[in-house]
């Protein structure tokens, strides 16, 4: 098996190529920028199309255009260009149309900085732009979770007509890790039948993202929950590490602060304690059966965020009161260390721990 | 019995919903008109806009994409940019082509994207109940320029074709009216124009159509219509704009 040493913004352009992806529309931003220099070079050599548009605005529209012709096409950007995407990506969901949307998110708000941050973590998963929508959001934990997630994007973008977001951070995407490359086996999906091509002989085909009749409008958002709600119970995903069946506090977190928690769940050992991790993959849906099944075996919880709290909240709401949760985050771009959480897991232990 | 005059083929058979007097039903019949002649309606793809013709979908049968205010160059050019073979147009108000997209358009023309797109002009928002547009003209009084559209205050209307024309990538730009029927047949010329500069691949092109509002202006379809010739074509002059008769688009 092939292992080389990739970037992340650099394996995940090369994933999505991999998977089927011909359509790139984007604008710089650090620090995503690789994946559109990437794709700039390798679309072309496979019979693609880059396209650096005039905006996020225009791009993300083009994505709309180029996903109504039922290819394979993604767009990536980081926080205040995803804030510009926001309008286009309702427009898609409305639409019913199958993209990636990559955030390599940073520090906010306004323009913040280009040090990795998890700040977009509500807007990734409450729709972010307006109306009553979802997006997948898949969050990656390493460069070989990128190219992974990436494929699955795409094939969850079908399988449900609807955008999904990788949401990672400055971190992942400029880091460099080991990558094996290897065939990936996913579900085959229905011929997309809805596609504009021309309608040749045919019957004429739309793609609409409006309706004036209440009733139907509201008709097809309750189409839209019954898709969320399948989302929910095929395609959530987690990663459970460290002590399975008798924790003495469980930790969550997703992303970048994922792979610090593995450490703390390791270095705690040291201290004697029974650490478990519950590392959300999909952000949405979020599995909250699962965070409250290890939270009432743990008893007590710990979210760590680069943010000032935002998925404590999902937590909090699969908890359902049933145990404790304290929350610990860095914001701004910094990121926690493994000491600094140890202090926090100390604290909680010895019964000092603010909730 | 021999037929001289009948529906096109490429229109539904289903009553226009516009206002009367409005110009949006006789610009979107030359158009069907011309992709019948051109026959080319198995494979062209429409891209509608948001105002009054957010509709436009229902009374052509083509396939269409309805997307975002102002986006519909951006869409236009993913739907041409996945299938090259293909004829796309994009069809838009004053408004959408001239305010809040007019990033879009710029861009969309000076890469040379290979669409066609039609612009009625028709000096107000008429979806909303008649704002200032971008192409109101001095003095014109609309329900967000109630005395009148001061040019010291909210600026100059906007001519949108001219600066288009200036764009390296655009191949080929007109303007026109519909108001007799000398104007319509030349109207029907230039329409047919923009198609085949995107089918012979010489560049964007644009057909900018002047079209009253009675609705919205406050005044009857002849007063409408003569308002447009008495007025609007002083300030936004009928013709081609730009024609680049070399097909040199491909670098």
């Amino acid at each position: 098996m092939e292992r080389i040493l990739m970037k992340g913004n650099e394996a995940l352009a090369e994933a999505a190529i991999q998977a089927g992806c011909r359509f790139y529309f984007g604008y710089p931003i650090t620090p995503q920028t690789e994946i559109s220099e990437y794709l700039s070079r390798r679309l072309p050599e496979v019979g693609g199309v880059f396209l650096q548009a005039e905006s996020e605005i225009a791009a993300i529209n083009m994505v709309y255009g180029a996903a109504s012709t039922g290819v394979r096409v993604m767009t990536s950007s980081s926080g205040p260009g995803i804030s510009l995407k926001q309008e286009g990506i309702s427009y898609l969901a409305s639409a019913e149309l199958p993209c990636v949307i990559v955030n390599m998110s940073r520090g906010g708000p306004g323009l913040g900085n280009i040090q990795p941050a998890q700040s977009d973590y509500f807007q990734a998963t409450r729709g972010g732009g307006h109306g009553d929508y979802r997006t997948l959001v898949l969050a990656p934990s390493s460069v070989q979770e990128l190219v992974s997630l990436t494929h699955r994007a795409f094939y969850l973008a079908d399988k449900y007509r609807n955008p999904v977001k990788i949401l990672g951070d400055g971190m992942l995407g400029q880091m460099m890790e080991p990558v094996t490359w290897e065939a990936v086996e996913l579900p085959s999906l229905p011929p997309k039948n809805w596609a504009i091509k021309g309608k040749n002989e045919g019957e004429r085909k739309f793609i609409l993202c409006m309706e004036l009749d209440p009733r139907e409008l509201e008709n097809f958002n309750r189409k839209l929950e019954r898709k969320y709600q399948q989302m929910a119970e095929e395609d959530s995903a987690w990663e459970i590490f460290g002590e399975e069946d008798n924790p003495d506090l469980l930790l969550v977190g997703f992303g970048t602060v994922a792979r610090i928690l593995k450490s703390v769940v390791r270095e705690g050992k040291k201290e004697g304690w029974r650490l478990s991790l519950i590392r959300p993959i999909t952000l949405f849906p979020f599995p909250y059966n699962e965070v409250q099944e290890m939270a009432q075996k743990a008893g007590k919880v710990l979210v760590v965020e680069m943010n000032l709290g935002q998925m404590v909240e999902d937590v909090k709401l699969g908890v359902e009161g049933k145990a404790p949760v304290h929350f610990y985050g860095r914001v701004g771009g910094m990121i926690p260390t493994v000491d600094e959480i140890l202090q926090k897991i100390a604290d909680i232990l010895r019964g000092e721990g603010r909730k | 019995m021999r037929t001289i005059f009948e529906r096109p083929k490429t229109l539904i058979n289903k009553p226009f919903t516009y206002c009367p007097g409005c110009h949006h039903g006789l610009a979107q019949r030359l158009i069907a008109e011309v992709i019948d002649e051109l026959d080319i309606a198995g494979k062209t793809i429409g891209v509608g806009p948001v105002g009054c013709s957010v509709y436009i979908y229902e009374f052509f049968d083509l396939d269409f994409v309805m997307g975002a205010h102002g986006r519909a160059p951006a869409v236009a050019t993913g739907i041409k940019r996945s299938l090259p073979d293909r004829i796309v147009f994009s069809y838009q108000g004053d408004g959408d082509i001239a305010a809040i997209g007019t990033a879009e358009i710029v861009h969309c023309a000076n890469r040379g994207e290979l669409i066609t797109s039609f612009f009625i002009n028709n000096a107000v928002f008429g979806m909303t109940g008649g704002q200032m547009a971008p192409t109101t003209l001095p003095g014109q009084k609309t329900t967000t320029s109630p005395l009148g559209r001061n040019t010291e205050v909210q600026g100059f209307p906007f001519k949108l074709g001219e600066m288009l024309a200036r764009a390296e990538g655009s191949a080929y730009i007109a303007r026109v009216a519909l108001t007799n029927p000398r104007l319509i047949g030349q109207a029907k010329r230039c329409i047919k124009k923009a198609f085949l500069t995107q089918i012979e691949k010489k560049g964007f092109a644009l057909v900018e159509i002047l079209s009253p509002c009675p609705t919205n202006w406050g005044m009857t379809p002849p007063e409408a219509v003569q308002w447009v010739e008495e007025k609007m074509i002083p300030y936004f002059p009928l013709g081609e704009i730009k024609v680049k008769e070399d097909s040199s688009h491909a670098s």
